[in-house]
């Protein structure tokens, strides 16, 4: 047939063929060598992106939780506004890209066709505002003021509007029940920031982007508690972005909500007669300053003595905490921060702090008697008191004779004071201290509580200032130089206070210790401070941290984590001497430097127990002070540049324990009028579904507690004080 | 899936009988090149049915659809298969020019308004059933037998060692006039398929080495001269500069070579598992069953269940080297060869894209994609291998 070998062909086909073998398995090994590169030693890489690729998550805010008074009423909660939204998801799904059913949208909310399309499409650089910022897998939200009659629409015909929701939408309320404002107290929100959100990007609650933090107050205390968890839904998505799974669920929890131990109607009570006292003051003529009293700011804190519970706690002046919901505006933090409107965002019951005045002097005493000074002997009280020279004279009182500290107490009488610090000044060695000085007087405060903060559940909580050596050493240290330029030995007044600083700073003068036992000079306490101190008298002698916050509530109302009283101390003394202030205390509300406030008080009912304070400072009108207690609360109030303790604040004061009392003018109680006769027990029930049946209140009527002739006579008389 | 069945068939009962008849028939086909055709179609069918059967827009609803037509297409290509081997390639040499005729006459009627585009690619012609065919599929098998024809009827015929250069020149038009049109339409894979199996071809064949070399010369100057005349399209343009930086564009051209190599990198070694690959379920990478069906293997069954598709073409390419080197006559030879060329070049090329080693052009991996026309053509060039074999003298 052929001359060609059975067994094959020409050697050049072979080796042709060979070749071909060659190349086509060093192709498949190519492909082999990338398949391992791209899998195995790339695997991980691409897996990654695959898993970016396809899951896609959608955050649920969770609700914030309220803060509510102690029975119940909402102080901060959400208001519920309709907000209609519609899923791009769903809607891309339609043939028309959902253009139809936002043009019947359109029409139900009576909105332009396009102002609907424009608010759900996405932003990029070149889709001018309006348009949606967010996850296109979040619903994005058309209108938040849709009316119930359009949310019912758009939910009973579902079916045509596919992708379209109205759902209601919790937005921040601060509602000022009873006109009580709490604005310090409640602190506000305002938006996260993008540190905090990368942040907490990984944790187990991630901020939106829309989220609201608390900045201050019990907002910010609680805002772990109040924020609540966000949901998270993993959806699983095709190269569309149209889901095909839902890859893993977390549920958002709702925020829970704090009960507080504030009173809305005593708050508001409060506040009012905060208010009121200030107006009152600006009319009283100061004959130091020769023009009416400026009562710049001023605080009242309300406290269950026995726990050391805020029932009430003003500041003033304040703001409107609603003016940041939403963001707010450039003009109104301007104003609020402004030195103008004199700093309303700062609680001036815990950040406000000045001298004491006089209500320190039960500090004073409890040193007295603790450096061996027998709380019923006999101390001298002339009107006024000389060291070298300097005449230290009696602010409040004229001179009494020999008198008992406790007697001392009741009519203020600085220069018994004067004498005992004196005498313990010397006892330490004088101008040449010794190596360990008693310091009564000074370890004493700190036993109080003073110079340190009192730990209320309140952020950015003050100090105070107790001017012991130490304090002195090193306020001299950082002042020396300023005080050695300014000082000149017969300048002014303020000159040669710096010429002898500049020589002298540092040590503790026998001018230094007797201003101090009367609480003047470098001392600063605040509010809160005295709060606690008055309360602690009451009790027995617990300085409890004061608690603004009472209880958490989980959203469904199932777990109730109780916020317990905490102590930070006693104080120094022993139940003799307690007794025996306790008894002098009220000796001030019947017939001390109190008592023309307390004309009337059913003392033998409701021990009323009262330490007026008036405190110089240098420049400025005198700061009011008023400290008081019954067994049941203290009530500690002060204006800045008020006057006298017991002019400015007392009136206030008392109308604050008459609502509490359910008193009248006259004394007389009525305990249905009563708002709080017995601090409150036990805390308002939260249903499973979070809601509250709180009561209803009326805002303070101050004219009510008065009998109505009471009120012609006043008006005939003039103010009574 | 349930296998495939070879379907009855009606008028072949007397060459069935025949080829049963003959028993060594069945004793000499190449069974491990028989078990990895139909072992990558097996596969073929699990890869495309996961790829489709959420594709609802696709599938009409019917989640099997494809399953069920790959299976069938399977069935008519092993029918085609046994047809090739019963009535042997010597046979069919006599009808090569009919057949080449005819599949001339195809790729034409593609360029009449009978035919349809497809991803560009104008290279289709639509039946009704849901059917379609591609008759450049066919058109690589007519010009294998063509060539071959050719080339050796004087070698085959003793008259020569090797064809001489008017053969060779005679087959090169041959093959030149269907890979016009069939650059026309334009289907480049396929032109590029065609120009390897020529070559396959000629090297087979062997011609001088000059036309080798001439060849290989004219393809590189044809590619500078297509570039740089502008005949491509854009997207062909867009395709191959997606290729040489995928990061470009990533959501344009980009995009499927980028999809591609994260669903075939995130399967791993072991893969996510038949029907759970998230890339695949997710629909990230288009034209899943057809071109980028090795995605879904890379996807779902890993490096292990990938790699055994190339292990399995390497089989069959391993039996077809076999055959062509076996064979006694350079017809069978050259014909053999050409095949390799064409499965070699065409799994490399479509396995290569997905891998982002090659620039992407349309291309169905051998008896794994789905697509009717494809099969048929793979399954009848297996039944021509077997042939080959069958009619070899056993004892070489």
């Amino acid at each position: 047939m052929s001359n060609i070998p059975e067994t094959g062909r020409t050697q050049r086909v072979q080796i042709r063929l060979i070749v071909i073998q060659v190349l086509v398995f060093s192709l498949l090994l190519t492909l082999g060598g990338r398949l391992w590169y791209l899998q195995i030693r790339n695997g991980q890489e691409y897996s990654d992106e695959a898993k970016n690729n396809h899951v896609q998550q959608v955050v649920q805010p969770a609700a914030r939780g309220s803060i509510l008074d102690a029975r119940g009423v909402p102080l901060a909660d959400n208001e519920t506004r309709l907000v209609v939204s519609a899923s791009r998801t769903e809607l891309m799904k339609m043939d028309d890209d959902g253009k139809a059913v936002l043009t019947r949208l359109a029409d139900v909310l009576d909105m332009k066709p396009k102002d609907v399309f424009d608010k759900v499409r996405l932003c990029d650089a070149k889709t001018p505002q309006p348009c949606w910022n967010g996850s296109p897998y979040q619903p994005i939200p058309v209108t938040d003021e849709a009316t119930t009659q359009q949310a019912l629409t758009i939910r009973e015909r579902a079916e045509d509007f596919p992708g379209i929701t109205a759902e209601p939408t919790a937005v921040r309320r601060y509602a000022a029940p009873g006109k009580a404002n709490t604005a310090q107290v409640l602190g506000y929100l305002s938006p996260v920031t993008d540190e905090e959100i990368t942040k907490a990007q990984d944790s187990e609650s991630p901020y939106l982007r829309s989220d609201m933090v608390g900045r201050s107050g019990l907002e910010r205390t609680y805002d772990k508690e109040l924020r609540g968890k966000a949901g998270v839904t993993r959806y699983e998505v095709d190269n569309l972005g149209r889901v095909i799974g839902q890859a893993k669920n977390d549920e958002a929890e709702a925020g829970s909500s704090v009960v507080t131990s504030i009173d809305a109607r005593v708050q508001a009570v409060a506040e009012y007669e905060l208010n009121d006292a200030m107006k009152k003051a600006r009319q009283e003529f100061d004959t130091n300053t020769g023009e009416n009293y400026k009562a710049d700011s001023g605080a009242v804190v309300v406290m269950e003595a026995k726990t050391g519970r805020v029932v009430a706690m003003a500041s003033l002046p304040n703001y409107d905490p609603n003016s940041w919901v939403g963001g707010i505006s450039a003009k109104d933090y301007a104003k609020l921060t402004g030195k103008k409107s004199n700093f309303p965002l700062l609680n001036r019951a815990i950040q406000g702090q000045a001298a004491p005045g006089s209500i320190f002097k039960v500090i004073s005493s409890t040193a007295a008697v603790n450096a061996g000074y027998p709380f019923d002997g006999h101390y001298p009280c002339p009107s006024s008191y000389s060291i070298g020279g300097q005449t230290f004279k009696n602010f409040e009182s004229q001179g009494y004779g020999d008198i008992t500290i406790g007697r001392a107490l009741e009519v203020s009488c600085d220069t018994v004071y004067y004498g005992i610090a004196h005498k313990e000044w010397a006892k330490d060695g004088g101008n040449n201290p010794k190596k360990n000085p008693k310091d009564w007087f000074y370890k004493t405060a700190h036993q109080f509580g003073l110079g340190k903060e009192t730990g209320i559940d309140l952020p950015n909580e003050v100090s105070g200032r107790v001017p012991d050596r130490e304090w002195k050493k090193n306020f001299a240290k950082a002042n020396h130089d300023a005080w050695c330029k300014q000082g000149k030995k017969d300048g002014t007044y303020v000159e040669k206070i710096a010429y002898e600083n500049c020589l002298e700073g540092d040590k503790m003068r026998a001018g230094d210790s007797v201003n101090y036992s009367i609480g003047q000079g470098d001392t600063l306490v605040t509010p809160i401070q005295m709060a606690t101190i008055y309360a602690a008298i009451s009790n027995g002698g617990t300085l409890y941290d004061p608690t603004v916050g009472k209880a958490i509530v989980s959203g469904d109302g199932k777990t109730v984590q109780e916020i317990e009283p905490k102590s930070h101390g006693k104080l120094p003394f022993t139940k003799k001497t307690r007794n025996e202030i306790d008894e002098a205390l009220a000796g001030v509300a019947t017939r001390g430097s109190a008592a023309w406030r307390f004309g009337g008080w059913p003392q033998d009912k409701i021990p009323m127990h009262a330490k007026t304070g008036t405190a110089e400072v240098y420049g400025k009108q005198t700061t009011s002070w008023f400290a008081t207690y019954t067994k049941d609360y203290s009530i500690v109030m002060t204006i800045s540049q008020g006057g006298t303790g017991s002019g400015a604040s007392g009136p206030a004061v008392r109308n604050i324990y008459n609502a509490l009392y359910g008193l009248d003018a006259t004394g007389k109680q009525d305990l249905k009028k009563a708002l709080l006769p017995t601090p409150q027990k036990g805390l308002p029930k939260v249903q499973t579904d979070g809601t509250i049946d709180a009561p209803k209140i009326k805002p303070y009527d101050p004219a009510s507690q008065k009998p109505p002739a009471e009120q012609t006579l006043a008006a005939v008389l003039g103010r009574r004080d | 899936m349930a296998g495939f069945s070879v379907p009855r068939y009606g008028p072949e009962r007397s060459g069935w009988g025949r080829l049963m008849a003959r028993d060594s028939v069945v004793r000499r086909l190449d069974w491990p090149l028989l078990g990895s055709a139909l072992a990558l179609s097996f596969i073929g069918s699990l890869l495309v049915w996961s790829a489709t059967r959420g594709r609802d827009s696709l599938t009409h609803g019917d989640p099997y659809y494809f399953l069920i037509r790959h299976a069938l297409n399977t069935g008519i290509g092993m029918a085609l298969m046994i047809g090739t081997i019963w009535l042997g390639h010597r046979t069919l040499r006599g009808a090569v020019p009919v057949l080449y005729g005819l599949s001339v006459l195809l790729v034409m009627v593609v360029l009449t308004p009978l035919g349809a585009t497809v991803n560009g690619a104008h290279a289709w012609i639509l039946l009704p059933g849901g059917f379609s065919l591609q008759p450049s599929e066919f058109t690589k098998i007519t010009i294998i037998l063509g060539m071959a024809m050719l080339l050796a009827a004087r070698v085959d015929a003793g008259d020569q060692v090797h064809p001489d250069h008017r053969t060779v020149a005679k087959a090169l038009g041959l093959a030149a006039l269907p890979m016009a049109v069939v650059m026309g339409m334009p289907d480049l894979g396929s032109v590029m398929v065609m120009v390897v199996i020529v070559l396959g071809v000629l090297l087979a064949s062997g011609a001088s080495n000059r036309w080798v070399f001439g060849l290989l010369g004219t393809g590189v100057a044809g590619a500078v001269a297509i570039w740089q005349l502008g005949l491509l399209d854009d997207y062909q343009i867009a395709r191959f500069a997606a290729f040489a930086n995928p990061a470009l564009d990533p959501a344009g051209v980009g995009y499927n070579t980028n999809q591609a190599r994260i669903a075939i990198g995130s399967g791993g070694l072991h893969g996510t598992g038949l029907f759970q690959g998230t890339q695949t379920t997710g629909q990230f990478v288009p034209e899943q069953q057809t071109d980028f069906v090795f995605t879904v293997a890379g996807e779902e069954l890993g490096f292990l269940g990938a790699g055994l598709i190339l292990v399995l073409l390497g089989v069959v390419l391993w039996r077809a080297c076999r055959i062509a080197r076996e064979t006694t006559e350079l017809y069978g030879t050259i014909v053999a060869a050409g095949i390799i060329a064409w499965f070699a070049f065409q799994a490399f090329e479509n396995i290569g894209m997905t891998l982002g080693i090659m620039p992407v052009a349309g291309l169905p991996l051998p008896f794994v994609s789905y697509g009717g026309s494809s099969m048929f053509a793979v399954w009848v060039a297996v039944g021509l291998l077997q042939s080959i074999r069958v009619q070899r003298p056993i004892t070489a």
